[in-house]
């Protein structure tokens, strides 16, 4: 087992190492340093010293690969390839394009973050199911196809559009919350209540279809039918049968987004004006701060690998037929 | 004289492909059972119904053609710079004139007061609309009015969709013994949906010629014209990214899984390490270095035309450069499976060549996977633009698109009263689009994928 996850880790860093060139390629050699740094200072008439200066500030005036004007080991550590893109494999993510310390920026924002998805994942979690299994309780029946059909409408139904909505009708008209902000601690629990609920609504379509057809999936095997003909109730069968089977598809989905949760919600947070990863990510976006978009690149591949390695582990917790080799 | 945007080609190809493959079917009798099996299904020809309509009115928007102006000065003629499409030309009582700005849905005053001099008296009031609104044709009372419009579209509607009746179902009508209405009868679905889009249709438009019907925005133009126009920036972005990544997805997706060995790793390993970057950070830092490129290279775009509908290219390369990788999997385990089947492994005995069985054997038995794919990935694309281009970095500010539209909204909700019209009518267009593209996906999905539970549907 040990020796299993082991392997994954090494398996990781070639993948790593390829997102790390694949940004590296996209951030600096598609458009050179000079060119970043002349859309930074904005205007046309825009003097080779300006440009220089804006460089040497944040460490852009160095060689791409090679630096020919240093001896020994320095030639490849002053390099902008050393500097910025091979530090991130020791988490070194830098100074921002602004001047901020990017790995205290990160430390200090997911937690926001964590505190809007993880209560959005369990609440969606469990109402998904719910729905899905009372679908799947009454299949074939006009409550099933209006179910369906009712969760393709909300599928349909653009995530913007729920967010203005909810924001318009619950802070604006009915004034329950406030519209955006956030307070630390127990404060927070009011900037959280809409930015949940609102995430919880969003997914309940997909949600919903996607554990249904999980189900009914399940409900075709053979294992169900010997479980009816034993004469066990349709409840008792969906339940102790069908539900615990389908629970190691459903686990394994839920596993590989766990380690991502930390990243957020990028629109959510951002509507809302919650401090976490994903209103970083846009603000950084928007303002064209590339440091930190490609310090939020690595990272997010990171979490994703690291989900997948811990989606390995859970499958042998859950599922006792299937061992690692 | 016509002139041709990069995405207008690639649209004619999208549709000339699209009549290759319809002509493929009618000659494929398997295929073309799983295909009468959508036809047959009452949601099916429904959202077929809905969804040509779209993609007509994004067809006839991506014939771009120059005016030519007659020059005083220089006694020639010379194209304008500004290039209208088919659509613009048909929809031009919509947009030949604009108002001051703001104004509700059939409403014949602007949205906000303005002072007025009459009669040398300054008064605050709510100016009336120049072009339309006022100029009621039939009664002077509005609902009256309207409630005469509708009846005058129904009966337009009802005679249009009866020559379409007759040419569509003229061998039925007109055989001996035969029922007129019994084309109708079977087919009720088809001709009743047909009904009722040419009526909103024509009510539309008839509507349109005197008044705004979804209000104007701030600048005076017409909401519906806007939403209209953005049908093809949402068409365009669902079927250009899967045409893009086609391609890629097919043939790397086979050579992984039928040749193996170390092609398979070399191509494992490209899509799992672009799978691993999380999609939207990708297309963002894509789109980002696009915007230094073209920020940095203003020269080398002509207009504004060309270079907003660069960027729609692009954004369409990224996003499908982002989403093959799935689709390549499931190639790679689909191919890899056929490889072991009995008549793959017969007609390599005979000495076919490899090229060849990927061609007559693996290719068509893989069909089905990438039609459910392209169908499936239809509404999440068209829902990402809007996504995108409120972060500023989906389709240029000035394409018509309901991302856009949503953006422009943000200020008009936040001001008081707050302007509902124009995002309404963002969201309402793009759910009737998504709906429909999803509720045919998941009729597809039945009919193709052979493991769907068609019992419980």
């Amino acid at each position: 087992m040990i020796k299993y996850i082991f392997k994954r880790f090494l398996y990781a860093i070639p993948i790593l190492i390829g997102v790390n060139l694949l940004t590296f390629t996209l951030f600096f050699v598609v458009n050179s340093p000079d060119e970043v740094a002349r859309l930074h200072l904005g205007n046309k008439r825009v003097t080779p010293e300006q440009i220089q200066s804006w460089n040497e500030e944040r460490g852009y005036n160095n060689p791409l690969f090679y630096n020919q004007s240093e001896k020994g080991i320095k030639s490849f550590t002053k390099t902008i390839f050393y500097q910025k893109s091979f530090k991130l494999f020791i988490f070194e993510f830098g100074i921002s394009d602004s001047g901020r310390d990017i790995k205290y920026d990160i430390k200090q924002r997911m937690w926001p973050s964590l505190a809007i998805a993880l209560p959005s994942l369990l609440v969606g979690l469990l109402l998904n199911i719910t729905f899905a299994l009372f679908f799947v309780f009454f299949r074939s029946t006009y409550i099933d196809y209006v179910g369906v059909i009712f969760c393709v409408g909300l599928m349909s139904i653009s995530s913007l559009f729920y967010i203005i909505g909810g924001q318009y009708l619950i802070s604006k008209l009915l004034h329950l919350v406030p519209i955006s902000g956030y307070a630390h601690g127990f404060e927070a629990i009011k900037f959280l209540v809409l930015p949940v609920i609102i995430s919880v609504i969003y997914g309940i379509g997909s949600g919903t279809r996607w554990y249904r057809s999980l189900f009914l999936e399940e409900i075709e095997k053979d294992y169900v039918k010997t479980a009816r003909s034993k004469g066990l109730s349709e409840f008792s069968v969906l339940f102790n049968h069908v539900f615990k089977n389908a629970l190691i598809p459903i686990l394994t989905g839920v596993v590989v987004i766990l380690p991502l949760l930390f990243l957020g919600s990028l629109i959510v947070e951002s509507f809302f004006g919650i401090p976490g990863l994903g209103s970083y990510t846009i603000d950084a976006i928007q303002s064209q701060d590339f440091a930190i978009v490609r310090a939020m690149v690595f990272l997010g591949t990171i979490l994703y690998i690291f989900g997948l390695i811990l989606t390995d582990i859970s499958y042998t917790l859950v599922d006792p037929r299937v061992r690692l080799k | 004289m016509f002139t041709f945007l990069l995405t207008d080609i690639f649209f004619y190809i999208i549709i000339i492909s699209l009549i290759m493959y319809v002509a493929y079917v009618r000659k494929t009798p398997d295929i073309l059972a799983n295909w009468l099996y959508v036809f047959r299904s009452r949601t099916g020809i429904l959202s077929i119904v809905v969804l040509s309509f779209f993609i007509i009115t994004a067809f006839l928007d991506s014939i771009h053609i120059k005016n030519k102006i007659y020059n005083n000065n220089t006694k020639q003629y010379v194209y304008t710079s500004e290039i209208k499409s088919f659509l613009d030309i048909i929809l031009s009582p919509m947009h030949e004139n604009y108002e001051k700005s703001y104004s509700a849905p059939f409403s014949s005053h602007l949205y906000s007061k303005e002072t007025v001099n009459f009669n040398n008296i300054d008064k605050r009031e709510y100016p009336r609309l120049l072009y339309k609104g006022n100029h009621n044709k039939y009664s002077n009372n509005k609902i009256e009015n309207i409630a005469v419009i509708s009846l005058f579209s129904i009966i337009k509607s009802f005679f249009i969709c009866f020559l379409i009746y007759m040419i569509i179902f003229y061998r039925t009508i007109f055989k001996k013994n035969n029922n007129f209405l019994n084309a109708f009868n079977n087919n009720n679905v088809l001709c009743t949906s047909f009904f009722i889009i040419f009526f909103i249709i024509i009510l539309l438009y008839d509507l349109s010629t005197q008044y705004y019907v979804l209000g104007t925005d701030k600048v005076g133009v017409d909401v519906l014209y806007k939403s209209i126009k953005s049908i093809r920036t949402g068409i365009l972005i669902g079927t250009l990214t899967t045409i893009v990544m086609l391609p890629f997805a097919i043939f790397l997706g086979i050579f992984a899984g039928y040749i193996g060995g170390f092609v398979d790793d070399i191509i494992q390993y490209i899509y799992t390490t672009l799978n691993s970057i999380p999609s939207v950070l990708l297309i963002a830092s894509a789109i980002l270095m696009l915007q230094v490129y073209m920020a940095n290279n203003p020269h080398e775009f002509e207009n504004i035309y060309e270079r907003a509908d660069l960027r729609l290219f692009f954004l369409c390369m990224i996003l499908g450069l982002t989403s093959w990788t799935g689709l390549c999997r499931l190639l790679r385990g689909e191919s890899m499976k056929l490889k072991e089947v009995e008549y793959v492994q017969a007609s390599q005995t005979f000495g076919l060549n490899k090229f060849s069985i990927i061609v007559r054997h693996i290719i068509p038995n893989i069909m089905h996977i990438v039609i459910i794919t392209v169908v499936l990935d239809f509404s999440a694309l068209v829902l990402a633009e809007a996504v995108l281009s409120y972060v500023n970095i989906g389709v240029d500010p000035t394409t018509y698109s309901w991302g856009n539209m949503i953006n422009a909204a943000r200020l008009e909700m936040s001001r008081e009263p707050i302007v509902w019209w124009s995002i309404f009518s963002a969201f309402l267009f793009m759910f009737i689009l998504v709906l429909f593209a999803n509720l045919f996906s998941d009729v597809v999905r039945d009919a193709f994928d052979p493991r769907a539970n068609k019992k419980y549907e």
